[in-house]
């Protein structure tokens, strides 16, 4: 612990469209020590899996800015060139994408696949890494045996196991989860959280998970990031953020969280998200904003509230400035 | 509240058939079987099960799109379970569809107001009537001004406003019973509040009948008045939402319950007791109990053995569970 393992400073991803330039990422900054577990909690369109790939530097041609600083420990992965980080990519950043039930290939058996990554990124001997891949498996609770199997004799909930499997076996020291569960049922997604909660007890590897469910975020999360039209507004430890979200649209999400055990009336945030092609000039979340005021027509910094965490509101203005 | 029962269901069931080969003998994938409850007017009730339990099939096969294997539907006394065409018709304005996802429901090439007038069409609703009612359930889905919307193509709308479309669709000709089919499972957690708070409303105005198929037990307590358990084409649970949420009694209704996370951040630092296994196949469902074989209470020669049948607990909150024998 320490010194951050990742950290991205200022990073902008937009994309160039028909219609003008989505701003899909847009000045995001945070970092996240080793060991350590960060949510990224967000609506759809909020720029979450736009940050997840721009990290991975997975980009589609459509590009329009990539800009900023990403660095694991000391190197910054935007200097590298593409064979650079086709070293990084997968070594030491893995990934588990967000249609992952569709992305086995149904023709090659399970354990190929999964052993697919040592071959190719780390150059392992076949034989070796079909063993190494069938450990893996066992690891997230497949048995070895079904390394053997086609991706249609699985289970939904074997398959995204066998994914999992598959951004471990390099032994990556990030590993991002895209919405790992959201396709799941619910009594599939609690065993996944299991196997993904007795990973990171074991081995102490740094996750970054990628959710729109709150609920489901505090399964994995020491530390939360919440994004809104491809800025973060908040960023807190896990304790702070559960018990009192402190970003309007933080609270606001809260409130709309329906839980069974507490009474509690629910709330949702009416009118929708900006569009990103031409966001409004100041605080982004202003118009669906319960509490907005003059101020709100500039845009508002991260600020330093007392309980260390950072909140991009104007309310938040008097109690110290970062 | 009127205490009258709009809907009766007695041990339907609804196989589908399976062959193998072209001679080879058929199977069949029992995927509701033996299904039996009654809705009253106004009441909503929450189908709760994972993918496969049937939960779906069995809302398809209460509005007719299925032709049931077995059982009686009687809906308002009358039995509709072997209708044909034209008393089907007359069935199907009766009842409505909220579909799951809202963009596979609507074709992409009409416009809101052919959306909604096809049914209306169909059903023969005088054309002066139409754009009447086209106005009114609009206004009450809230796709308002309805002058800008009307015109519209559904990839105009955003996700919520497609669903809204949805079940202004369903509620056109004005029908007792709905079948919501996971009606928010594909929207963002701030809308999907937005569209059940929607439809508790339309339902509340209009004293529907609501079938609420979910797997998200979390809503279920701010939507509905039951909660059925659906475990591999069979209703394990039944009991008022209250009841159930404080006192689950069959042990995969315990199991549903508990893995259910509020947000907290000591969620992180537990392991959460899951059955094992997955749910079984439908084709050759276990003998006995289906859920013996992830069960922690599994008796041998018991469970495995004999299926049991539905014991009333408490008033209102059935179960079928040996345990409880």
């Amino acid at each position: 612990m320490g010194k951050p393992l990742l950290e991205v400073k200022n990073l902008c991803t937009y994309f160039k469209t028909r219609k003008g330039i989505v701003k899909a990422v847009d000045n995001v900054s945070f970092y996240v020590k080793k060991g350590e577990t960060i949510a990224v909690i967000g609506e759809s369109g909020c720029g979450k899996s736009s940050l997840a790939k721009s990290i991975m530097r997975l980009l589609p041609r459509n590009i329009h800015t990539y800009k900023g600083e990403i660095y694991l420990e000391d190197k910054d992965l935007m200097k590298l060139n593409e064979d650079g980080m086709n070293e990084v990519r997968w070594k030491k950043i893995s990934m588990v994408s967000q249609a992952a039930l569709n992305s086995l290939n149904p023709v090659i058996k399970v354990g190929q696949q999964v052993a697919e990554p040592l071959i190719i990124h780390n150059g392992i001997d076949k034989k070796i890494a079909l063993e190494r891949a069938k450990k893996t498996l066992s690891m997230v609770g497949i048995p070895e045996t079904f390394a053997d199997r086609y991706p249609f004799e699985l289970s939904g909930g074997m398959k995204q196991r066998a994914i999992i499997a598959m951004a471990l076996i390099t032994d990556p020291d990030i590993i991002i989860l895209d919405e790992p569960t959201s396709a799941l049922d619910v009594l599939t997604q609690a065993s996944i959280m299991n196997v993904l909660k007795t990973i990171k007890d074991k081995t102490a590897k740094t996750f970054m998970f990628i959710t729109h469910d709150i609920a489901v975020s505090s399964e994995l999360a020491d530390k939360v990031a919440v994004m809104y039209a491809g800025q973060i507004v908040e960023l807190a430890s896990a304790e702070e953020f559960y018990k009192t979200p402190l970003h309007p649209y933080s609270i606001k999400l809260m409130a709309s969280v329906p839980t069974l055990r507490a009474d509690k009336k629910l709330e949702f945030i009416p009118g929708t998200p900006p569009s990103l092609i031409d966001p409004p000039k100041g605080c982004r979340f202003a118009e669906r904003c319960p509490w907005r005021f003059e101020r709100c027509r500039d845009e508002p910094p991260l600020f330093l509230t007392g309980n260390d965490s950072l909140v991009k509101c104007w309310l938040y203005e008097s109690k110290g400035r970062k | 509240m009127e205490e009258k029962i709009l809907l009766s269901v007695k041990n339907l069931c609804k196989w589908f058939e399976l062959r193998k080969g072209l001679f080879g003998k058929a199977g069949y994938v029992k995927a509701v079987d033996g299904v039996s409850f009654d809705l009253k007017r106004g009441d909503a009730i929450s189908l709760v099960g994972e993918s496969g339990s049937g939960k779906t099939t069995l809302g398809k096969t209460i509005l007719r799109l299925y032709k049931p294997t077995k059982g009686t539907i009687i809906f308002e006394g009358r039995d509709i379970t072997n209708l044909k065409s034209k008393q089907l018709l007359e069935y199907r304005r009766e009842t409505g569809l909220v579909q799951q996802d809202p963009y596979g429901a609507i074709p992409p090439f009409m416009t809101i107001r052919r959306v909604l007038e096809e049914p209306l069409a169909i059903h023969k609703i005088p054309k002066p009537e139409r754009i009447k009612r086209i106005y009114n359930v609009l206004e009450e889905v809230r796709l308002t001004p309805v002058e800008d919307f009307i015109g519209k193509y559904p990839h105009m709308l955003s996700g919520g406003q497609q669903q809204r479309l949805v079940i202004a669709r369903a509620m056109i000709l004005y029908p007792k019973l709905i079948v919501a089919d996971e009606p928010v499972s594909m929207l963002d957690a701030s809308v999907r509040i937005e569209i059940l708070t929607l439809l508790k409303e339309l339902q509340k105005k209009h004293s529907l009948s609501v079938i609420y198929i979910t797997h998200d037990l979390s809503t279920t307590r701010y939507f509905s008045e039951w909660i059925y358990i659906m475990y591999a084409g069979n209703l394990v649970e039944r009991a008022p939402t209250k009841a159930l949420l404080k006192n689950p009694l069959h042990p995969y209704s315990r199991a549903l319950l508990n893995i259910i996370p509020d947000p907290d951040a000591e969620n992180r630092f537990k392991i959460k007791d899951v059955p094992p296994g997955e749910p079984p196949s439908l084709v050759n469902p276990p003998e006995g109990c289906r859920f013996h074989p992830r069960c922690i209470h599994f008796k041998d020669g018991v469970c495995n053995k004999k299926v049991p049948e539905e014991i009333e607990v408490e008033k209102d909150h059935f179960v079928r569970c040996w345990l409880y024998d």
